[in-house]
């Protein structure tokens, strides 16, 4: 049960870690790790998929009889290339956000966001009450 | 001669994913990002011609299967069009050409001009995958196109000029990736149940397992995971900031598609895939989908009442339409259903074109406030009138596109004898009624700061799309044999397939 099965519980392990990850980190980059460990989980899940014991890739040539299924293994190609892409682009937009906020700690960044809100909040009174002030003289 | 264009005829599936599919890299070659918007807005309108002529094709419950590089399913990728597809890919094309076309000028007060090229490369490839996504008949496929998609959105949207416009895209990064990445692994287990990724076949091959552990863990899987990319209350958590945030014409363009086009595919797969009786009978589907559909829309139309940024109000309300057509699939009747698939098309027209005038509006304004927008009606009078038009049909008053579909999700529920829920989305409506008529009431009758007293009409490349959308509600409130009369097609086609 253990050992027959056993690149599934490793799925399983590196799934609910990299959601945990993902979920619980605050800080940008760590939350893509978080989600390369999550799809990574699912690229072994594929490719143990595919696998046969004792089996070879594809090739037609006397010897080799018993073959891994290799549609799986394909899609994963098609997959890793997907998760390269996204891994990409979160990096680069944790760069911009590091450029922009000077930190990549979320609970930093929305403090930072609230504190401006509060900021915007408190002008625009301060321009209304000037302006009603105006009106009134 | 004429053996040419029956030729030309039978590849038009093909031709439909490719022309916006070549033309990005081809955008992308040009520093210069007229000569570029003008490439992708030619593309983007002949995409429309083929879809239009992909429609007529299968107009009256037709279907075309298309062999890709002429291997025969299931083996080989399939191209399926049916009436459905059909709808969808025009609601993808037309509105994505018409935002195409309003671009230009909205990027130019923000953009560099040779940055703009790639800007319409992401453009058009985002559209290029939704179209992929709505086509394909081979479930891997989705997959690939719905990443796609997602990464060009995750770009368009953290180019918005302000900073949080990054944050927003972050966020909208994870949580479309897990989604992504969760009906992968759905796809992972119907292939190891029934060694096959083509949804025909898949559909054939999966009632035997209907009692199999692994099938349940994969509907549980595609559910929660199109439900993110959705953006189905309580999974809506990205789509406020995301909205908001990404630059003006841009939300116009994601409002109307990529949302939608996530339905569609839960549609597709709910419906087709797993089967009715699977997913609503086995699975209870409906139990989960009902209130939570009815919650997201009482809480959705309440959030956005109490916005003061025009585009976050439109966004909130975007999450509240998205449970009418969550509802109108959970009802599970004829009506039901014709109001879901109305509704996706007519929600589209119509959040496009509110999203499209308000990004006029800002265009001149530079901002999205509430209060920047007041005395708006009569500075710009003509962007304000298309504005309250595709207002009013978002609300359902009669004779325009939103009624429609309200009437048949009202009638859907009464069939049901659910009164309750009659009487809530009527509540919701009147909802809907305090938050259009809260901007209505700023643009129209608030005297207008003193710093936009002068602003003028925006320019005529924007406006002529926004009234262009707002004639289309208008014209769909009347004729409906396009929207309502094709959806009650579909949906007795989909109940009918169980």
């Amino acid at each position: 049960m253990i050992v027959g099965l056993f690149n599934y519980w490793i799925v399983i392990v590196l799934m609910m870690a990299g959601l945990y990850i993902v979920m619980s980190s605050g800080h940008l980059v760590k939350k893509i790790i978080g989600l390369n460990v999550f799809q990574t989980s699912v690229f072994i899940f594929f490719i143990s998929m595919g696998a046969v014991d004792g089996g070879t890739a594809p090739i037609l040539k006397d010897g080799f009889t018993v073959f891994s299924n290799p549609l799986p293994h394909v899609l994963i190609l098609t997959a890793i290339v997907v998760g390269v892409a996204t891994t990409a682009l979160g990096l680069a937009i944790s760069v911009r956000v590091f450029e922009a906020y000077g930190t990549v700690e979320e609970d930093e960044i929305l403090a930072i966001d609230r504190d401006n809100r509060e900021r915007e909040i408190s002008v625009s009174t301060v321009v209304t009450e000037s302006s009603q002030n105006e009106r009134d003289q | 001669m004429s053996q040419i264009p029956s030729q030309l005829v039978e590849q038009l599936p093909a031709i439909q994913l490719l022309l916006t599919l070549l033309a990005a890299p081809i955008c992308s070659m040009f520093r210069n990002g007229d000569l570029s918007w003008r490439i992708a807005t030619v593309a983007s309108w002949a995409s429309v011609a083929c879809a239009f002529a992909l429609l007529h094709q299968v107009w009256g419950g037709g279907s075309i299967s298309y062999e890709m590089g002429g291997w025969p399913p299931p083996w080989g990728i399939e191209v399926v069009i049916d009436e459905l597809t059909a709808i969808v890919l025009l609601l993808v094309t037309l509105f994505g050409a018409l935002v195409m076309t309003a671009l230009r000028e909205s990027l130019s007060s923000i953009m560099r001009h040779q940055r703009q090229s790639l800007y319409y490369t992401t453009f058009l490839l985002c559209m290029a995958s939704l179209i992929g996504i709505t086509i394909t008949g081979d479930a891997f496929n989705v997959f690939v196109f719905l990443e796609i998609s997602s990464l060009a959105t995750y770009t368009l949207i953290a180019r918005g000029r302000d900073r949080r416009a990054l944050t927003a895209a972050f966020r909208y990064l994870i949580m479309g990736t897990i989604g992504a990445t969760f009906i992968l692994i759905a796809i992972g287990f119907m292939y190891m149940l029934t060694g096959t990724l083509n949804m025909a076949d898949l559909s054939e091959r999966l009632p035997e397992h209907y009692d199999n552990k692994v099938l349940h863990a994969s509907f549980a899987f595609f559910t929660i995971g199109i439900a993110l990319k959705v953006a189905m209350f309580p999974l809506h958590y990205w789509l406020p900031n995301a909205y908001t945030y990404s630059p003006k014409a841009t939300t116009a363009f994601l409002a109307a598609t990529a949302t939608k086009v996530s339905l569609y595919v839960m549609i597709r797969f709910i419906f087709d895939v797993y089967g009715v009786e699977f997913a609503f009978g086995q699975m209870q589907l409906g139990t989960l989908l009902v209130p939570l559909s009815i919650a997201g829309i009482l809480v959705a139309s309440l959030t956005a009442v109490f916005q003061d940024d025009a585009k976050r109000l439109l966004a909130w309300s975007s999450v509240a339409q998205l449970g009418y057509m969550a509802l109108g699939i959970a009802l599970l009747n004829a009506n039901g259903l014709t109001s879901a698939v109305t509704h996706m098309f007519n929600h589209a027209m119509m959040k496009a074109g509110l999203f499209l005038a308000l990004a006029t509006m800002i265009y001149r304004t530079q901002s999205s406030s509430l209060a920047s927008l007041s005395g708006i009606g009569r500075t710009m009078p003509w962007t304000t009138g298309a504005f309250a038009i595709l207002g009013i049909g978002l609300i359902g008053v009669p004779f325009t596109a939103g009624f429609i579909s309200k009437w048949y999700l009202v009638s859907g529920a009464l069939d049901k004898d659910w009164l309750p829920v009659a009487v809530l989305l009527i509540i919701s409506s009147l909802m809907a009624i305090a938050y259009i008529g809260k901007m209505l009431d700023v643009m129209y009758f608030k005297p207008a700061p003193s710093e936009f007293a002068e602003i003028k009409e925006g320019p005529k490349s924007m406006l002529i799309p926004c009234w262009i959308f707002a004639l289309l509600t208008l014209y769909f409130g009347i004729d409906t044999r396009l929207t309502a009369g094709l959806a009650g097609r579909v949906a007795s086609n989909l109940l009918g397939a169980s």
